[in-house]
């Protein structure tokens, strides 16, 4: 415990770091001001992390997430351009059923037919993403055919904050207290910590990487509405590669790829991390085209970190047997 | 990521599969299953269009799965072994910018292949020493050095291109060895050979094979676990190194986004072959005949003026299919 307690300080750290070191050449960074906008700006990234670390937790891996994304968000959009009429808390609902839809659907190859997480959200990533182009021909929804109403709630401010940053603060808050207080949150941890163990203990190992996978989509499609309507447009391509983002958030964040370990706090600051990352870039005048090689750099830093802090320190006999396992 | 199927496991089978004829063993294996696919879509190709059955023609859609396929034969040992390698396409993007620098600078076709495939190795060896030296999981490794790799090629052509390859460059991606058979059909198939043979006549993949069962009982058997897999992410990288060799010459010009999302495809190439995503088994074979279903499938749509997308749909509708069918006969059977 000390260790994850340690590591999550360490992240907090690096982050402080970043910013004390972007702010010495620009002080404008971090104004309270531009700290919210940041922070809106990684909502997403925290929100989609979120629900990818129950899923990592749970030994699994879900790479639809960014195709579900899309798809919710085109749904909304087409909704609302067809029907303005119909309010946003109604769509929201919307999003958040059509997403779950599609995580149950990658949830139940994997419980029911024991399809290999990878495999299955690998072939509904392609597929969400095809339906997408099924449903619009390649057309892509404008700012202009949206409603006012759908395009100004998640940019609406509360006490400051975007709505779309106050979703990721509650989804965080909510999805603390279902992993910290519920059996559901029990069940996730001993799942990916010892499935063989957690059939003993009577714990329905697929029944519950089905639940992790729903709500690994539940969270992709409420982002998706959040998305479309922040950006105010919406085309097949949307949020194009970003399922690795997210991975890659929750492994900067501690989250074991090989299951059973993993914190909220991990993953809100592995995606912050990453967030600011992008967001300083610009600002302290790198090109964009840095972006990429700065983002796995940090990837393969964080990784290294974190086996290097996990690793047992029982007695090595054999040491070409070391990392065997 | 290894996955739970204690719903199968529990259930012991009676008969051991080598105890039934060598006959029906044949009959029910996946590569048969495969072929069936494979013949399936020809036959509806051929029905579908009459421009389909044309030599020239089937020729060209070759190209659809050669270069993927180059790369999918040495991820095939790398995913039997429990590995996997996400950074291949930006392996091929970065090779690719390397060739364009050395053919800036003025060097000819010899030195500008000898770039690429220099290149595609030592991307090999970094994601490979990642992975064995530091004991990190190959997939955040290879999720982290995909976005290095194409990264660098960003940073060194920001939003431009390499343009003006050598005549003789065009050799690669664009000639014919004879007749309708082009070069990269013929790196093809002597490529399937090698690599089948590699895997499944030599000690090497019985290694492979044994690495990707038990690591630690390899181990203990006195395989050296490190240094295969090192060899093994040395040839995904040389393979990558090639392909982007055969395809920076079809295309003519380097770009930062080439071969982008192709780490999906080669990996659903390999898993549509019957190779176990969680290591341990599968075989050459099967990888072949799955490229030509790929190959036939977007070929197949092209005629039929799909789009691209939807081709990715049929992909996916296919990879998940051919998986999960056989196990819902098995459910249903067992009922």
């Amino acid at each position: 415990m000390s260790l994850l307690k340690s590591r999550e300080a360490i992240l907090v750290a690096a982050i402080l770091l970043l910013l004390a070191g972007v702010a010495s050449r620009f002080p404008g960074f971090i104004t309270p001001r531009n700290l919210v906008a940041v922070f809106t700006d990684t909502a997403p990234l925290v929100i989609l992390a979120l629900g990818q670390m129950v899923v990592i937790l749970t030994r699994s891996i879900d790479l639809s997430v960014a195709a579900n994304l899309a798809l919710t968000g085109m749904v909304c959009a087409l909704i609302n351009v067809s029907f303005p009429g119909v309010p946003v808390a109604v769509l929201i609902a919307l999003a958040l059923g059509l997403g779950a839809l599609m995580g149950a659907i990658n949830g139940f190859f994997v419980w029911k037919l024991s399809i290999p997480p990878i495999v299955v959200t690998l072939g509904t990533m392609t597929i969400f993403r095809g339906v997408i182009f099924l449903l619009t021909n390649g057309s892509w929804v404008n700012s202009h055919q949206m409603s006012m109403a759908f395009k100004s709630f998640p940019r609406e401010a509360i006490l400051g904050l975007p709505v779309l940053g106050w979703v990721a603060v509650i989804v965080t808050l909510g999805l603390g207290l279902v992993m910290s207080r519920t059996t559901l949150g029990r069940a996730f941890f001993a799942v990916g910590g010892n499935p063989h163990a957690s059939v003993y203990t009577g714990i329905n190992v697929g029944r519950t990487q089905f639940l992790a996978f729903v709500i690994s989509g539940m969270l992709a499609g409420l982002t998706g509405y959040l998305w479309v309507a922040r950006y105010a447009v919406a085309y097949v391509d949307i949020a194009g590669g970003f399922e690795l983002d997210v991975v890659a958030a929750c492994v900067i964040g501690g989250v074991s790829i090989a299951g059973g370990v993993a914190t909220v706090a991990g993953a809100v600051l592995g995606a912050l991390f990453l967030g600011i990352i992008k967001n300083a870039l610009p600002v302290i005048d790198v090109s964009p085209f840095w972006q990429l090689a700065i983002s796995g750099a940090a990837i393969i830093i964080a990784v290294t970190f974190n086996s290097r802090a996990g690793r047992s320190k029982g007695r090595v006999i054999l040491k070409s047997a070391e990392h065997a396992q | 990521m290894s996955h739970i199927e204690s719903r199968t496991a529990n259930t012991p089978r009676l008969i051991p599969d080598r105890l039934t004829s060598p006959a029906t063993r044949i009959l029910k294996s996946w590569e048969s299953l495969l072929l069936l696919v494979a013949i399936g879509i020809f036959v509806l190709n051929s029905f579908a269009s009459p421009y389909f059955l044309n030599a020239w023609n089937l020729s060209d859609a070759t190209f659809n799965f050669t270069e993927k396929a180059m790369i999918a034969f040495a991820m095939t040992l790398l995913i039997i072994s429990g590995e996997i390698d996400l950074s291949v396409a930006s392996i091929i993007a970065l090779s690719s910018t390397a060739m364009g620098l050395v053919m800036q600078a003025g060097f000819g076709t010899p030195a500008i292949v000898a770039a690429g495939l220099l290149t595609g190795l030592l991307c090999g060896a970094f994601n490979g020493i990642l992975v064995t030296r530091l004991g990190l999981p190959s997939i955040v490794v290879t999720i982290g050095t995909m976005s290095l790799f194409r990264g660098i090629s960003y940073i060194i052509l920001g939003d431009g291109a390499f343009r003006g390859y050598p005549a003789d460059f065009a050799w690669f991606g664009q000639g014919y060895a004879f007749w309708v058979i082009t070069v990269e059909m013929v790196f093809f198939v002597l490529l399937a050979v090698v690599y089948g043979v590699l895997l499944h006549k030599t000690n090497f993949g019985r290694t492979v094979y044994a690495i990707g069962n038990n690591a630690t009982a390899a181990t203990f058997s006195g395989v050296r676990v490190e240094r295969v897999k090192l060899i093994l992410f040395l040839l995904t990288g040389l393979m990558s190194g090639l392909a982007s060799v055969c395809l920076t010459s079809r295309l003519g010009s380097t770009r930062p986004s080439i071969a982008s999302g192709m780490e999906l495809e080669i990996v659903t190439m390999v898993v549509l072959g019957g190779v176990n995503i969680l290591g341990g088994s599968g075989s050459l074979p099967g990888v072949v005949i799955a490229a030509f279903v790929m190959g036939l499938v977007t070929f197949g749509l092209g005629l039929l003026n799909v789009p691209g997308i939807v081709m990715s749909i049929v992909v996916g509708a296919l990879l998940i299919g051919v998986i999960a069918l056989p196990r819902i006969y098995r459910n249903l059977r067992r009922k």
